[in-house]
């Protein structure tokens, strides 16, 4: 049950089937409420969490119309256009329903010619569909006034004996002007399509920001997974309604007196889908040392690119199920580091220490004197007796200029244990072999 | 006996089935290697499985006998994935071999986390072909490498000590390198078909 008001004054704002059983209504105070029922929840009401839950599912509903719009309480969007692409509005419908379902909203959806009947409709019953005009106002016509969502100055009709639409609109238009004011007339004429309604479109923010407060504190982050996988999911529905993905976001571990843990979710290019963005944070987030418990949980999402689906080849050799590969390298980057996953190219340099690099694309001939296929991190001398040369040796006298210089001898070897080995010693000796590669 | 029907006509007809003399075929994941193919029950790499080479030391050719696999499936815009390699490939030496780098990832990765890429480079179906050097597989871990190459249709290479050459392993295809006296190739297990007795000598070639 939700309650809203002053502490010596509240009153119950929303109450669930058990409660309304029990006899609770709402605006009923809440000691009246105490006496008719001993034990129930009372949740206070939050009109912020409220403005900002609406944004959220306004963002969500930004995915089957370009044209939303907010009304207390409700979510209004132009569809007309939009069954050409999603279908008839049965599978619209359906299509809504999962959506809202899967993010765990309760909800009710009409489908009316104007935007106000969609409106008083939905308030009315849930999956009313009337696709015209005709239809639509038979359909009104039994809307009772306290359903109407008519201006306040109506809330006085019922006393009068006129408890429905259909009789408030079969009044004269001069007398109810007279005596209710112009406000009245322009809401019926927006709930019928005579005047436009004349609604502000909504438009999704740039900035997707969403903040769960947990219910107690917790310390260890297996805890913080179902958090964790309600918010990316909330974040990839956000993405799909806005026809974007995201290339990088923060998960913000908050702690008591305001210190929190920053844990920053990079990824090589945009995405969108629930799973991914669960798993990458997931992954992140398990090599983090929680410093203290953890209050509350954000996730911050303000580079938002633009998504561009990956294409396949019709006659791709590779199974049907396959993870694309750009998905495969950011699952390893999650678990095991950012710089884990990269590729080797050559350099114009030919010393072999700087002939490669991360990453490098200079666009180098193939080398034409022989090069070993593993490359050692440092030179290791070769002890025993002497090798068996293979060919060379192959001159290496460079990097005077930038205090690398080398002047190197390069050979084929053969190890007495049969390896093949590029080895160096100073020019002209022979003597003193460094071992710098294997032709594995 | 009513008609004699010459055999040498029966055979022409391919009437006759001959047990032992099967046409040298080429499988679907060729080694580059003839010799190597030529006994091989697949012609080839058995497709979709683990593989495991065998070395006395680090060294001995044993990247030679990949790398015309490897240059075949980069060139043909498929990705390989080397996880956790013993040293740094030489990208000029790879090249040098046929292999396209820009197809080729490399995944540093400790030694237990390497099992766990493998088997995600494995079962992704995005790699045609994995290599890994793991130090403590034992045969559950490379039963899960098998399961996973199954899976994601890819080749997997597994390179090993050869002291490990006693112990049973779930690999499709065993080979033993033997680098002294000789470089030779010993099949020690080849699903499909009885170990060959012979060694094949490998041809050690510096370009």
């Amino acid at each position: 049950m939700l309650v809203d008001g002053a502490a010596n004054a509240r009153t119950v704002v929303a109450a669930n089937d058990s409660a309304r059983a029990a006899g609770l209504r709402v605006g009923q105070r809440l000691t009246a409420a105490q006496a008719l029922l001993a034990q129930f929840d009372a949740v206070p009401y939050d009109p912020q969490g409220v403005e900002k839950w609406h944004r959220f599912l306004a963002a969500i509903a930004y995915r089957y119309s370009s044209e939303v719009c907010l009304l207390p309480h409700a979510i209004v969007l132009e569809v007309s256009k939009s069954m050409g692409l999603f279908g008839p509005w049965p599978r619209l419908e359906s299509l809504l329903r999962a959506d809202l379902t899967d993010l765990g909203f309760r909800h009710r959806i009409a489908a009316a010619p104007t935007p106000y009947a969609a409106y008083v409709l939905a308030g009315v019953s849930d999956g009313q569909a009337v696709l015209t005009a005709d239809v639509m106002r038979r359909a009104l016509r039994h809307v009772p006034i306290l359903k109407s969502r008519l201006p306040a100055s109506a809330a006085s009709l019922p006393g009068m004996g006129i408890r429905t639409l259909g009789q408030l609109m079969a009044l004269p238009r001069d007398g109810l002007r007279r005596r209710f004011g112009a406000e009245l007339l322009a809401m019926l004429d927006r709930l019928t399509g005579d005047i436009p309604s004349g609604l502000e479109n909504f438009r999704p923010p740039d900035v997707f920001d969403l903040r769960i407060e947990l219910l107690h504190d917790v310390e260890n982050q297996a805890m913080l997974v179902f958090p964790v996988r309600r918010m990316t999911g909330d974040l990839a529905a956000y993405l799909a309604g806005r026809d974007g993905g995201v290339q990088r976001f923060l998960l913000r571990l908050e702690h008591r007196d305001g210190r929190y843990t920053d844990v920053p979710v990079g990824l090589l290019a945009a995405e969108r889908d629930a799973g991914m963005l669960f798993e990458f944070a997931r992954g992140r987030l398990e090599h983090v040392a929680l410093p203290e418990p953890v209050v509350a949980l954000r996730l911050i999402a303000r580079d938002l690119p633009a998504f561009v689906p990956a294409g396949r080849d019709l006659f791709d050799e590779r199974p049907a199920n396959a993870m694309p590969m750009a998905q495969l390298r950011e699952r390893l980057r999650a678990r095991l580091g950012d710089s884990a996953v990269y590729q080797l190219g050559s350099t114009t340099d030919p010393r072999p220490e700087r002939a490669q690099q991360v990453a490098a694309t200079a666009n180098v001939a193939v080398e034409a004197h022989p090069r070993p296929t593993w490359l050692l991190d440092r030179p290791i001398p070769l002890r025993g007796m002497a090798p068996l040369i293979l060919s060379g040796p192959e001159r290496l006298e460079t990097g005077w200029w930038d205090d690398g210089e080398v002047c190197r001898d390069y050979y084929v070897v053969e190890t007495a244990q049969g390896q093949h080995a590029w080895a160096f010693c100073p020019p002209g000796e022979q003597v003193g072999w460094m071992i710098h590669g294997w032709f594995a | 006996m009513a008609a004699v029907v010459a055999l040498s006509s029966l055979i022409e007809a391919r009437q006759v089935w001959r047990g032992r003399e099967a046409p040298a075929r080429v499988g679907d994941q060729p080694t580059g290697w003839k010799a190597l193919d030529a006994i091989l029950p697949a012609g080839g790499w058995p497709d979709a499985s683990l593989s495991e080479i065998l070395l006395p030391v680090d060294g001995v050719g044993e990247l030679q006998l990949v790398l015309p696999t490897l240059a075949r499936l980069t060139k043909h815009k498929r990705s390989v994935v080397i996880v956790a390699p013993p040293y740094v490939p030489c990208v000029a030496g790879w090249r040098q071999h046929g292999v396209d780098m820009r197809r080729v990832e490399i995944v540093s990765a400790i030694e237990k986390e390497g099992l766990w890429t493998t088997e995600q480079c494995l079962r992704s179906g995005s790699c045609s072909a994995v290599l890994a050097w793991p130090h403590q597989a034992d045969d559950r871990a490379l039963r899960r490498l098998q399961v996973a190459a199954d899976t994601g249709k890819a080749l997997a290479f597994v390179f090993r000590d050869r002291r490990h050459l006693s112990n049973a392993s779930p690999a499709a295809l065993r080979l033993e390198l033997e680098a002294m006296p000789c470089a030779q190739i010993w099949v020690r297990k080849c699903r499909g078909a009885n170990v060959p007795s012979q060694p094949i000598p490998l041809t050690r070639y510096v370009h």
